[in-house]
């Protein structure tokens, strides 16, 4: 942002496109969804004082609606000690009871106007002219079509060079033109046209420029999101275009100037001499108004009365000594994903004797994968990461059915007419088959393809193979050590069972173009079957052994790791253990068993937020209703994600494993006892903060503003060009979460609680400026738990203050059940006594 | 059966009126009542084919009722079934069942569950009025609820600006076709001297006869059906409404513009097949616009970079090789063609999601960075060219606005000089001075039969300022019901209108203008800036008296729920057939009528919200 208040504003064409950049949707293409915080532009601004400005300046709400905060308050999920508390510390000179009343009782001016687009407007208000309707059609249109991945049979005909390249290509070699002003075909032809060219006939004044070119792109933010979002990683498009913000800028404002010429003839004023009320610049500084005051009052008590609730929860239930001298009957390894919250706990219930954990589920192990007969890499990690590995899919059998309504054939004009007159009565037959018994389609997007369960992968580098640039495998010493750091950074060092899971996720949808969103966002949006299978051969591996051992971590011959993935959606889990030896094989059989019915259960435990689930007379029953929902065409809610997510808890499972957090909580296993100095907690908050937190933060903006920051309803969505969703035909392209997933989410920012002495915890946030930075504005709440004693550190200003809770009944599960059965919202922090450790 | 066959309408109704006194929030026995009348009706269906296979597949026709009675008029309730009737209420029944069955989850706990069961059992009533029905009269009845069921399946989203904006546009195209099937009514009234049925076209001996005498008139008939044919279908030059029209939820963009709705035009065509066939030319012209638009449409189709619109431009294409199969009166060909392009274009639209999972999985396999197409063996410049136009669809959106609605606008602008209160002025004046002339007698008589054209224009030019009129609604709504006004004395100047026919006529404008007035004023008392201006989106804060304007605005566009819409009819059996100029008049009257009338609804109660305490979307999106 250019800080100059002042008239005498340089412009600079590099720097604003970079500060453009920075505030447009930082979405890339559907097909590799992840989670980011939507407001990641306002991260360097404390949390509240960036929801101000976003809602002052480009309009986003950043926070519920007055009348919602009154009515959480009257259902007493804002707590009104903690509220009082709110207000003193937010209205230090006023008198709580005034305050109370004007929260709940106050009017308040329901207009608001944000900055952005006022300079623009004035083409509609003195020059009578909407240039968004004239310009907006035409320009998606010629966009959807450059970008187009594979729907267009007849393709952008010339993309060598970049947009505007191709577009000067077919100024110069077609009949006709783009454009009617002849003066705007010489511009475009000529390509040293700059911007600062364009926009002086435009604008006129270059202290306008900035603000004219933030008009104009926020004018359709979905746009210029995803050709900003291309221009910066090309790779995320299989089919690559050369794109840039530059190019999209200049040739829509030659667009504008083109309807402006139509209009007006050549000459016209630049709107900049046409002002009629001098709009405020974008990002002068905004002031708190009372209004904004009282919804951030309101918004920090709602969080607060989960959040100590919660704590309250933990501390009254959790276990200091998780030591137990007996080898448990199995370990497991999830992702710290909230879905598997739940599971978690039932297999824990059916199987006293085991024990699970919880670590990023791309489980250290960093890639790309190529699936056989595939023709592209898949990156399996963080998004973040550029893995210099490849991992390989051979000797797969995999047949690929195609379908004839997908294919250019039924566009055709002579094809088509043949297709709809005797495929067109196969049609509705298809239809009613998957209305009535549903069944894994084409339409589907199933977990288990992901990899194909016979193939093998070729995980160990012998001879130090590459393939473009990456290496084939992982050599035994770089095995060693992703193995090493896993099991160290989730406290897993000694007492190895027989069987060692290493359970990924992922997730099974049909009919959604969101599918991405749904998979494990560890594995950059895709399942974490391979990423099990890689991290369980490693451990295998008699080599990698030996090296673990002399670092002090012995693993018994016969303890044997075994992949897995879950099937969030479906929840079905299958096991990639072709080669264990059979007494173990009749150990997994016991487990299957457990893992089993724990799906059952937890398929039940789900259910309750599903009004069409009616028929939950056993869990099994259910079950099978649930997995219908996954290959259902006309279900838009497969399942719900992350939804309601709240938590993220780094510790022992002895702090967590007595108490019902309702799967709000993302859960990472963690051993402050072998980590005294917090390196491998800085790795895992480095990794949870913006993780978890950009998936908190999503889930937050789309719920708060699901017009603006979400993609609104998914019912009407028109897919782009496969990279991106519209409403209907002529609209802007929908970044965000559509309504569907997020209706039930309770905004709420993620609270990490972390078991660690409270001066350690200060210290590792500390270390890395970025991470930090979600701490430091409040972006992220952080709590400390003192892993000897019963005392809680709340991070606030840089520093760790011991922290007192208001008091707070916490509820027994004598009627747990029951609840699950019948409440579809969200339940209370519960005391667990089934858990039999 | 064939007295009863109107019980295919009665069933849709019945449910239609069981949903409207259902609470909002009970989803399930929304979609149960829903579901229930579609199980009934595919019932009835499939009784009536047994029967009617076993009867020998005769015709079937029954009049109803009548309506009303008038010398050589009457308006009788009439209803038909034949084999084209067969197939085109047995695949809507079938389709709008399994839509309902899709969208019973699908919609769940979407905001307007109620509103979008009760539309699509709306539209169903108005498919079923026009596939069933035995004369233009009843047709024309269906006919509107088609319209209007469509105008508000668009505008669903009514709070978002581009649904009501396209809602508005389409709409639009729609009253292109009603001035043809109106038209085409008149000129049918005068051409038998009869309001004939469809069923006597198949045994009027004179069917022949009849249009070799008078075959300007004959072609005339048909080139207005034509046009409705036309529009109805999205067939060129009106194609570009049809993807403009996917605004709504993707199984009311399935049912409507995937497969029944854009199919009418193929009906009303197959319905008036004795109105056109004898004639050559007609037929040529018939297959020639097929043609055109088949070529056309596939071009386009071709570049669209978005499944829906894809979807939409394949249909078209269909439908253009359907009116080359008409024209060659391939009849059982168009019925199959039909059935089949509705099921896949359904089908399709329905899983139009998962391209995404399925294309992109197919790409991970079968990527080739560029495939060859037909085009590339083009020369360069015809190639890039001919691209770049399909990708702007020929220009067919801005060709809509450029020669038709621009020009209105333009017009209306020019008119902007008169000061509304000098329009009431000059109406009343001219009302005032034939008054006078009248009073001299003989003289005065002399200069009757100019009369109705003084006063037609004087309408028109009312409604075309009530229609660019950019604030003040008031006016507009009156120079609304004042170009009704104009109309009616036209009319009583043309020949014997008798006071109850004007009062027939007048009713509804009377009650549906008084009513509108008493909302606008209500709203206009609470605060709101009710204006022309821009989108209001009152309907979000004010839904009850949406729903009332909405009724009232039906009433002044002369729908069929007050008596207006038989004054309507009544008129123009009294425009001679020789006053071309009148009918057209008259029909361009009620034309702009019922878009000024529709723009007044969508401003004020559609659109973004006023106020910002409503999430609001981009204006864009």
């Amino acid at each position: 942002m250019s800080q100059e208040k002042t008239g005498a504003v340089k412009f600079s064409e590099h720097e604003v496109l970079h500060e453009l950049k920075h505030y447009l949707p930082a979405q890339a293409p559907l097909k590799d969804f992840v989670h980011h915080n939507t407001l990641h532009s306002f991260q360097d601004r404390k949390f509240e004082q960036a929801l101000l400005e976003a809602f002052e300046i480009f309009g986003f709400k950043g926070n519920l609606t007055l009348r919602e905060y009154r009515d959480l308050f009257k259902s007493g999920k804002i707590d009104v000690r903690i509220l009082k508390e709110k207000i003193v510390s937010n209205f230090p000179d006023q008198k709580i009871e005034q305050v109370l009343d004007k929260m709940l009782n106050g009017k308040y001016p329901k207009s608001n106007s944000p900055r952005i687009g006022k300079l623009r407007s004035n083409w509609k208000r003195t020059f009578k002219i909407d240039l968004d309707s004239l310009v907006h059609p035409t320009l998606f249109r010629i966009l959807s079509a450059y970008l187009d991945q594979g729907i267009s049979i007849w393709n952008f005909p010339i993309i060598a060079g970049g947009f505007m390249a191709s577009m000067r290509e077919f100024e110069k070699n077609a009949y006709g033109s783009l454009f009617k002003s002849e003066r705007v075909r010489a511009l475009l032809l000529n390509e040293k046209t700059s911007l600062t060219e364009v926009l002086n006939i435009l604008v006129g004044d270059e202290k306008w420029f900035e603000q004219y070119i933030f008009d104009q792109q926020f004018a359709h933010p979905g746009w210029s999101g995803i050709v900003s979002a291309i221009e910066d990683a090309p790779y995320s498009l299989l089919d690559e275009r050369k794109v840039s913000l530059h190019d999209l800028v200049l040739f829509e404002s030659l667009m504008e100037i083109d309807h402006l010429d139509q209009n007006f003839g050549q000459v016209w004023s630049p709107i900049a001499f046409k002002i009629s009320e001098q709009p405020v610049h974008l990002f002068d500084p905004v002031h708190f108004k009372e209004i904004s005051v009282i919804l951030y009052t309101f918004h920090q008590a709602f969080e607060e009365s989960y959040y100590q609730q919660v704590l309250t929860g933990l501390l009254e239930t959790r276990k200091f000594s998780h030591e137990s001298t007996k080898v448990p009957s199995f370990q497991a390894l999830f992702c710290i994903d909230d879905r598997e919250c739940s599971f978690r706990r039932y297999i824990e219930q059916l199987d006293p004797q085991c024990s699970t954990f919880g670590t990023p589920g791309f489980f250290g192990v960093e890639f790309y994968y190529k699936p056989a007969n595939e023709k592209f890499y898949t990156k399996l990690c963080p998004a973040p990461v550029f893995p210099k590995y490849l991992i390989k899919e051979e000797g797969t059998s995999e047949y690929r059915k195609s379908e004839i309504h997908y294919q250019p054939a039924s566009f055709g004009l002579v094809r088509g007419a043949l297709l709809s007159m005797t495929y067109g009565f196969i049609a509705p037959f298809k239809l009613i088959k998957n209305l009535l018994s549903p069944e894994v389609s084409s339409a589907t997007s199933l977990s288990f393809n992901h990899m194909d369960k016979g193939a093998k992968l070729t995980i160990e580098c012998k001879n130090g193979e590459h393939e473009n640039d990456l290496q084939i495998g992982f050599t035994v010493e770089e095995m060693a050590i992703r193995v090493e750091n896993v099991l160290r950074s989730i406290g897993l060092v000694k007492d190895f069972a027989p069987l060692v899971y290493v359970v990924g996720h992922g997730a099974s949808s049909t009919n959604n173009p969101h599918y991405a969103a749904y998979d494990c966002g560890a594995c950059s949006g895709r399942a974490g079957s391979v990423n099990g299978r890689v991290l369980s051969f490693m451990a295998n591996h008699i080599e990698v052994r030996k090296i673990l051992a002399t670092k002090g971590i012995h693993i018994p011959d016969e303890t044997q790791f075994v992949g897995a993935l879950h099937d969030t959606t479906r929840d079905e889990i299958d096991f990639y253990a072709d080669y264990l030896n059979p007494k173990n094989i009749q150990l997994h059989a016991t487990n299957m068993d457990v893992f089993n019915r724990a799906l059952d259960f937890n398929s039940l435990e789900r259910s309750r937020r599903f009004e069409s689930v009616t028929d939950k007379s056993s869990a099994k029953h259910v079950h099978q209703q649930i997995r219908n929902r996954s290959v259902s065409l006309f279900e838009p809610r497969p399942e719900l994600n992350h939804a309601t997510n709240a938590l993220c808890i780094v510790g022992r499972r002895g702090l967590t494993s007595q108490v019902f957090l309702d799967r709000r909580s993302f859960l990472n296993s963690y051993d402050y006892q072998i980590d005294p100095e917090g390196n491998y907690l800085f790795g895992i908050l480095r990794a949870a903060a913006p993780v978890c937190g950009g998936i908190n933060l999503e889930y937050y903006f789309s719920r708060v503003d699901n017009q603006k920051l979400g993609a609104g309803s998914k019912l009407p969505h028109n897919v782009m060009g496969l990279i991106g969703v519209a409403n209907g035909t002529d609209g802007d392209l929908r970044p965000g979460l559509p309504s569907q997933m997020i209706e039930v989410h309770d905004p709420i920012r993620l609270l990490i609680i972390v078991e660690h002495y409270p001066e350690v915890v200060l210290k590792t946030i500390q270390r890395d400026e970025s991470t930090y930075e979600w701490f430091k504005n409040e972006w992220v709440h952080l709590v400390a738990v003192h892993p000897e004693k019963n005392e809680l550190y709340r991070f606030k200003d840089g520093q760790m203050h011991p922290m007192t809770l208001q008091e707070f009944e916490i509820m027994n599960d004598q009627h747990l059940s029951e609840l699950l059965k019948t409440e579809m919202d969200n339940l209370p922090v519960i005391k667990l006594s089934t858990n039999g450790k | 059966m064939e007295n009863n066959i109107h019980a295919f309408i009665l069933i849709p109704l019945l449910g239609f009126i069981l949903l409207a006194l259902q609470n909002k929030k009970s989803e399930r026995l929304i979609s149960s009542i829903t579901l229930l009348t579609m199980i009934v009706q595919l019932g009835l269906f499939f009784t009536a084919t047994v029967l009617w296979f076993v009867q020998g597949r005769p015709i079937w026709e029954h009049a109803d009722f009548t309506l009303y009675q008038h010398e050589d008029y009457s308006f009788v309730i009439d209803f038909y079934w034949d084999k084209v009737t067969w197939v085109y209420s047995g695949v809507g029944a079938f389709l709008v069942f399994l839509v309902s069955f899709y969208s019973k989850t699908y919609m769940h706990r979407e905001e307007g569950y109620k509103r979008f069961f009760m539309n699509l059992t709306f539209f169903f009533i108005g498919f079923n009025i026009v596939v069933l029905a035995g004369n233009f009269e009843t047709l024309f009845i269906g006919w509107e609820i088609l319209g209007i069921s469509s105008f508000l399946l668009i505008a669903f989203y009514r709070n978002r600006y581009l649904p009501v904006k396209n809602a508005v546009k389409v709409f639009s195209i729609y009253r292109i076709g009603d001035l043809g099937i109106l038209l085409a009514m008149w000129l049918s009234h005068h051409f038998w001297h009869v309001n004939i049925s469809f069923n006597e076209l198949n045994h009027h001996e004179l069917v022949a006869e009849h249009w070799t005498e008078q075959s300007a008139v004959g072609v005339a008939i048909a080139l207005m059906i034509l046009i409705t044919a036309m529009a109805k279908s999205a067939q060129f030059p009106f194609s570009s409404w049809l993807p403009r029209a996917m605004e709504g939820p993707t199984p009311s963009s399935a049912i409507f513009y995937g497969s029944l709705a854009v199919h009418i035009g193929v009906f009303l065509l197959l319905r008036t097949a004795h109105f056109w066939e004898a004639q050559d030319i007609v037929r040529w012209i018939i297959g020639i616009v097929g043609l055109m638009t088949a070529g056309i449409a596939t071009v386009i189709a071709r570049v669209q970079g978005s499944i829906k619109s894809q979807i939409a431009y394949s249909s078209i294409a269909q439908i253009g090789l359907m009116f080359i199969e008409l024209s060659l009166g391939w009849y059982d060909v168009v019925l199959i063609h039909f059935a089949g392009n509705a099921f896949l274009r359904t089908y399709q639209l329905l899983v139009s999601p998962s391209v995404v999972t399925y294309l992109i999985k197919e790409q991970f396999y079968h990527f080739t960075p560029r495939e060859k197409t037909v085009e590339d063996s083009l020369p360069k410049k015809i190639e890039y060219s001919l691209y770049m136009l399909s990708l702007k669809e020929f220009n067919l959106d801005s060709f809509m606005y450029r020669y038709l609605w621009n020009p209105t606008k333009r017009l209306g602008a020019r008119l902007s000089f008169i000061r509304h209160g000098w329009m009431w002025a000059l109406a009343i004046l001219a009302l005032v001075i034939s008054y006078v002339i009248l009073k001299e007698g003989k003289e005065g008589e002399h200069y009757r039969h100019y009369f109705p054209y003084v006063f037609a224009t004087i309408g028109i030019l009312l409604v075309l300022k009530a229609f660019t009129e950019r604030k003040l609604v008031f006016w507009s709504w009156g120079m609304i019901i004042m170009n009704h006004m104009m109309v009616a004395v036209a009319i009583m100047f043309n020949e014997q209108f008798t006071w109850d026919h004007v009062l027939l006529y007048l009713g509804g404008i009377v009650v549906a203008g008084a009513a509108g007035y008493y909302i606008l004023g209500r709203l206009r008392s609470q605060g709101y800036p009710v204006d022309l201006d821009q989108f209001h989106g009152l309907s979000r804060s004010h839904g009850k008296l949406a729903f009332a304007f909405l009724l009232a605005c039906l009433g002044l566009t002369g729908f069929p729920i007050t008596t207006t819409f038989l004054g309507e009819d009544l008129i123009f059996s009294h425009i001679h057939e020789d006053q071309w100029l009148l009918a057209l008049l008259t029909g361009i009257s009620f034309i702009l009528d019922g878009l000024a009338v529709i723009r007044i609804y969508a401003r004020i109660f559609l659109g973004p919200h006023a106020e910002s305490i409503f999430e609001m979307g981009y204006r864009s999106s």
